[in-house]
């Protein structure tokens, strides 16, 4: 391969076929290694989803979307929860995209480089990174407390914005980043301004990837019990929210109580419950891969 | 006794118009102690059966995490698996709210070994004193007692957050909140019952409920209170409190709270089906004339005559 090498080959042929040989082991190996991590990997996640299906399949049934939570495994079900999901799912997004894509458009389309922006961005970052926990806590004292919105699916569904606008706002900012300049140019050329280059033709372009970081920050949003756990979301509701400001329980958390239960019947339903939940994250994030592979071919 | 019950029964009924009125509307709001979750949920599933336009909520912060949102009026009902604590009660009265304890079963703290162990046939509450205190210098089970093997000890129990750690160290060490720290803790009581079935030196402690569920990985430990026999958790010693670590679990409702038709008929229906729902989810009923006390003590409350 490397013509340096050949002549130095050719005075010691040996030299070149022991190296040669040697590499190929070095090649075998690591790849080895490599694909035996590729497998520790799979093997893991067919083994989780392997006793999941394997404990909850025989729950999973009409009645446990159509019955609210029972003492009795056998009649309980997870429609209060769906129902919460869905509701702090539709506020989230609402909230999120419009924040999100909001600072996102205006760090990466609008603002001036100074101090004061890239101090922004550094902050931003570090907020991607701040554990979820965290938020429920600011989420609480804010929302819940401050605010007095209680324990409602507003309060829900505003600390989970909080928890991914940072993650919305990167990813935004890469799909705008990724709109070629001769875009933006063209555009001013042709007596544009700033707003109407953004709006007609940046975003657009940029709908793809901006589409993908709020799909696939939602579906983490979805799969969050700790922060709504720590603002008190409830853990047994038997109705479904009728308003922004109904008390709410979501999948995470009714998965957690079953799952702390003492009775075996009840981790049985966890595991039916978590089936549901990676139903419901597999449709957004195929939702996720439609929209790249759809509208990123426009571009 | 049966016509006491009834007697009582029938007086509430009658003072208090009991007839199913379904045009009842509004929320009651429980939270705290995950081990009174399950009654609380019992109960308002089936009272929501027959009030369907009163939303029942329940959550679980711990009997804790429960108080400090029921010492600011944030919730009607507290469920707690120990009784009130001093800051607690002090809490309360800055913020003026009233309030009257309420107790709705009986629960055991269950000691228990790995199934495989057959050496330690029971303890004493003076050798549990030893074994959990801070600083325990019991490193085997050689240390605890000569005639045990000198196995190393492993010991699993509640995190700080729990109502049955409060308990547990009050009634072991005397004073609440004592505990050696070294230690596998976890609020989940699932990841107990399984470090304790996985390991042949493990000894942990937690609410009798998970140990009934449980009885073919683990083996429970009689205890030895001050004078006399060990005696091992059972309904019928959970109820007589001859079980060492029997504890109450209560409810706690907000005085303006029971002011509320709705708050008072859930309160009312509680206490009503407390043994039998209590029995349903794994915990030890009271007496029945204690529940018939109970009940006269929520309706002499909420009619203004209790001094709490």
């Amino acid at each position: 391969m490397n013509p340096v090498e050949s002549p130095a080959s050719a005075a010691k042929p040996n030299l070149f076929q022991n190296k040669r040989t040697l590499r190929l082991v070095k090649e075998r190996v690591f790849f080895g290694i490599i694909f035996a991590s590729t497998l520790l990997a799979l093997g893991f996640l067919f083994y989780l989803l392997f006793s999941i299906f394997h404990q909850g399949w025989d729950h999973l049934s009409v009645d446990f979307f159509t019955n609210f939570p029972s003492r009795f495994p056998a009649k309980a079900g997870f429609k209060s929860a769906i129902y919460g999901t869905v509701w702090l799912g539709g506020l989230t997004l609402i909230f999120s995209v419009f924040f999100g894509v909001g600072a996102a458009l205006y760090l990466q389309e609008m603002s001036p480089r100074n101090r004061f922006t890239s101090w922004i961005e550094i902050s931003i970052s570090t907020l991607a990174g701040v554990p979820s926990i965290i938020y429920g806590m600011l989420g609480l004292g804010i929302f819940v407390r401050f605010l007095d919105l209680g324990r409602s699916v507003l309060a829900g569904a505003l600390t989970l914005s909080l928890l991914i606008i940072p993650v919305i706002i990167i990813a935004s900012r890469e799909a705008l980043k990724s709109v070629p300049d001769s875009v933006r140019m063209a555009s001013y050329a042709l007596g544009a301004s700033k707003w109407q280059t953004v709006r007609d033709h940046v975003l657009p372009s940029a709908i793809p990837g901006v589409a993908t970081g709020v799909i696939l920050s939602m579906a983490r949003a979805m799969g969050e019990a700790a922060p709504l756990i720590l603002l008190g979301a409830l853990t047994y509701v038997a109705f479904i929210p009728g308003s922004p400001m109904d008390s709410f329980t979501a999948m995470p958390i009714q998965i957690f109580n079953w799952a702390s239960r003492p009775q075996e019947a009840f981790h049985d339903l966890a595991s039916t419950g978590i089936i549901v939940l990676l139903g419901f994250l597999m449709i957004c994030n195929s939702a996720a891969i439609f929209i790249r592979s759809r509208w990123g071919k426009r571009l | 006794m049966k016509k006491l019950v009834l007697g009582a029964l029938l007086a509430t009924i009658s003072t208090h118009a009991w007839a199913v009125d379904k045009s009842l509307k509004g929320e009651v709001k429980l939270d705290g102690s995950s081990t009174v979750f399950p009654i609380a949920e019992a109960a308002a599933e089936d009272f929501q059966k027959e009030y369907p336009n009163i939303r029942v909520t329940v959550g679980v912060s711990g009997t804790g995490g429960g108080m400090k949102k029921f010492t600011v009026g944030e919730i009607d009902i507290a469920n707690a698996s120990r009784k009130m604590k001093d800051e607690e009660v002090k809490k309360a009265a800055e913020k003026k709210i009233e309030y009257v304890e309420l107790q709705i079963a009986n629960d055991g703290i269950a000691i228990v070994v790995n199934s495989s162990n057959k050496y330690i046939k029971s303890l004493t509450m003076a050798q549990l004193k030893t074994l959990w205190e801070p600083g325990s210098k019991i490193k085997t089970w050689k240390d605890l007692d000569p005639s045990f093997p000198a196995d190393p000890v492993k010991l699993y129990g509640p995190g700080g957050d729990s109502g049955t750690f409060d308990f547990f160290t009050e009634h072991v060490m005397g004073t609440a909140r004592l505990s050696r720290s070294d230690y596998i803790a976890s609020e989940d009581d699932n990841v107990l019952v399984t470090g304790v079935s996985k390991d042949k030196n493990a000894l942990g402690y937690f609410g009798f409920a998970y140990f009934t569920e449980n009885q073919k990985i683990l083996r429970d430990i009689p205890l030895a209170g001050k004078d006399g026999a060990p005696v091992a958790p059972t309904p019928e010693t959970i109820e007589k409190g001859t079980y060492p670590l029997s504890r109450p679990l209560m409810l706690y409702v907000n005085k303006k709270s029971a002011q509320k038709p709705e708050v008072k008929a859930f309160v009312s229906f509680m206490l009503k089906n407390a043994g039998r729902l209590s029995k349903e989810v794994g915990y030890v009923p009271l007496k029945e004339s204690i529940y018939s006390d109970v009940i006269k003590k929520f309706d002499a409350f909420t009619s203004g005559k209790a001094t709490h």
